[in-house]
């Protein structure tokens, strides 16, 4: 396997009974690349990415993940990648520090490590005022950057972002997006779904999924052209509009 | 006041220390489709939990077509149709059920409100049996909205109808409102997607329990009035930090594509793009933008900070 490769699969496929989730699905991410995994409801986007993050066995086909095999070092890979979701990320009862703490031990960072990169954390994210307050009672813009920093505190080769950026402000929402360049920026892969076209964008590349299969994957100026759109949005609709699932 | 369909004024609420809502005050016109957008968090839930009858504010009144939402709530609830943010349905009854136990709350029969649901609920009609848990999310979407819909309430309350939806749906969702508001019925709808905005007849924007503004899409557009520009680099992430702080640009933020510069008048885009490519970026481009409902939000929203 290529090393610059830090996703790489070949007919991923889960079936759950005679329903076939994920059909046959075969890309490879690069190392430092944004990669946005788009699709309708129900296309199998969150199944697909499960089999990624080592949560799901798949049925047929191969892949791994940071270096690692999906199907037989699931282990590793949970240990070696980052995953945050607009569902759970942070622990609300808990303070910044305690989350910090929490997370840099599940992933095995030393206490030293931890310390540091906390204090590393805190002043890019002008946090440290906050180190102490519970995370219910910051704003929604700081828990994001901070579920996103926690996400990623043992450096991960790749994060995985699940709508990271439902119902947030706009204003937020880039902030957020300007967390993902400077990630990618430094080399880390950044996986990532949406469901706002504008922010597919920002991304290196795309890929869409309908009914289990990737209908669509490249760069968002070449899938414009492709499709003769304007805008990512005009694409989706092209791409995902016959989609038969979801309905 | 007689002609509004809904009149919030000066409403205010809060839980324990949080502000949900800090002096609210709005009209929503018999027939119109009213746009709330603002982001979670903003109070739009609140806000509708008290139109519809749920929960008092601390401060202020709301009347629904002239009745007062406290003391006439029972009027009040005849004329709504309100479909909150969370499914609201029963899971463990059928499609066909759950129908006709909304029906039956408001001693109405599916069929006298048949023909107002219809076009949303004919896609439903191939699995009548199937339980409402086990719909897809565009399908629930579908249902709540029939059950919303099938006492013919005049004004239709609609609670982010279209959160976590996929594009296709939510367009789809769009045009089943359109056909509603054609019927005369006034819908007031909340949404956290901006591009949503211009699909109505009028929006308040709302953020931090406030109304930022309240207008038609076009005069609140038109009312930025700041110089707008599309910027873009073959590095797009050096060309947001360069712009950040080059002389006469006040804002920068990333936009689909490119980004958006907001500059004043001492801002030349010839000369910065000279400066730029100057600097080692490739690729640069900066030409004259119209701004959106987002640029304006982002706007209003530094002026509150």
């Amino acid at each position: 396997m290529n090393d610059d490769k830090v996703i790489s699969v070949d007919g991923l496929t889960k079936r759950f009974g005679s329903f076939t989730a994920v059909d046959s699905i075969s890309f490879d991410v690069s190392k430092g690349e944004i990669f946005g995994f788009l699709g309708a409801n129900g296309a199998g986007k969150t199944t697909a990415m499960r089999m990624l993050c080592g949560l799901s066995r798949p049925t047929a086909g191969r892949g791994s993940v940071a270096g690692f095999d999906i199907a037989t070092q699931a282990e590793d890979i949970k240990r070696h990648i980052g995953y945050m979701s607009q569902k759970f990320s942070l622990y609300e009862e808990l303070t910044v520090r305690e989350n910090v703490r929490l997370f840099s031990t599940i992933y095995g960072l030393s206490d030293r490590e931890t310390a540091e990169r906390a204090a590393i954390m805190f002043d890019r994210l002008e946090m440290t005022s906050m180190r102490d307050t519970l995370v219910s009672d910051i704003p929604t813009g700081w828990k994001q950057k901070l579920a996103f920093s926690v996400a990623t505190i043992h450096r991960p080769a790749v994060v995985f972002l699940d709508e990271p950026t439902g119902g947030v402000d706009p204003l937020t929402r880039r902030k957020f997006w300007e967390l993902i360049y400077r990630a990618s920026s430094e080399g880390m892969t950044v996986f990532v779904t949406t469901h706002y076209l504008d922010e597919a964008e920002y991304c290196h590349r795309i890929s869409i999924m309908v009914d289990g299969r990737i209908k669509a994957l490249d760069t968002p100026a070449a899938l414009k052209k492709e499709y003769g759109c304007r805008t990512m949005d005009e694409v989706f609709r092209s791409v995902a509009g016959g989609a038969v699932r979801g309905q | 006041m007689s002609g509004c369909a809904i009149q919030v004024r000066d409403v205010s609420k809060s839980y324990g220390s949080v502000k949900a809502l800090d002096g609210v005050s709005l009209d929503v016109r018999p027939g119109e489709m009213f746009g709330l957008i603002g982001p979670d968090g903003a109070g739009k839930s609140s806000l509708y939990r008290i139109v519809a009858t749920l929960q008092h504010p601390d401060a202020g009144s709301v009347a629904v077509d002239g009745l007062d939402v406290a003391s006439a709530y029972r009027q009040v609830r005849d004329i709504i149709g309100y479909m909150p943010e969370r499914f609201s349905l029963y899971p463990y009854l059928t499609v066909r059920e759950n129908l006709e136990f909304f029906a039956s709350l408001f001693g109405v029969s599916v069929q006298s409100g048949y023909d107002l649901i219809a076009p949303i609920f004919s896609q439903l009609e191939r699995f009548p049996d199937r339980r409402a848990g086990a719909l897809s999310g565009g399908m629930k979407q579908k249902l709540a909205l029939s059950c919303a819909l099938i006492h013919r309430p005049r004004i239709l309350l609609l609670d982010e109808p279209t959160t976590g939806v996929d594009a296709v749906s939510r367009s789809e969702f769009w045009d089943m409102l359109a056909t509603l508001r054609t019927q005369g019925i006034t819908i007031m709808v909340s949404t956290s997607y901006m591009d949503e905005a211009r699909l109505c007849d009028r929006i308040a924007l709302i953020h931090n329990g406030r109304i930022l503004d309240t207008d038609t899409p076009a005069r609140l557009v038109a009312s930025l009035d700041e110089r707008l520009f599309d910027a873009s680099a073959g590095d797009m992430y050096a060309l947001l930090s360069q712009l950040r702080g080059y002389p006469g640009v006040t804002d920068c933020y990333t936009f689909g594509a490119t980004l958006h510069v907001v500059a004043d008048a001492s801002f030349d885009p010839v000369a910065a793009t000279a400066a730029l490519t100057a600097r080692g970026l490739s690729c640069v481009s900066i030409t004259p933008a119209h701004g959106d409902i987002e640029d304006l939000f982002i706007k209003l929203m530094g002026h509150e900070s």
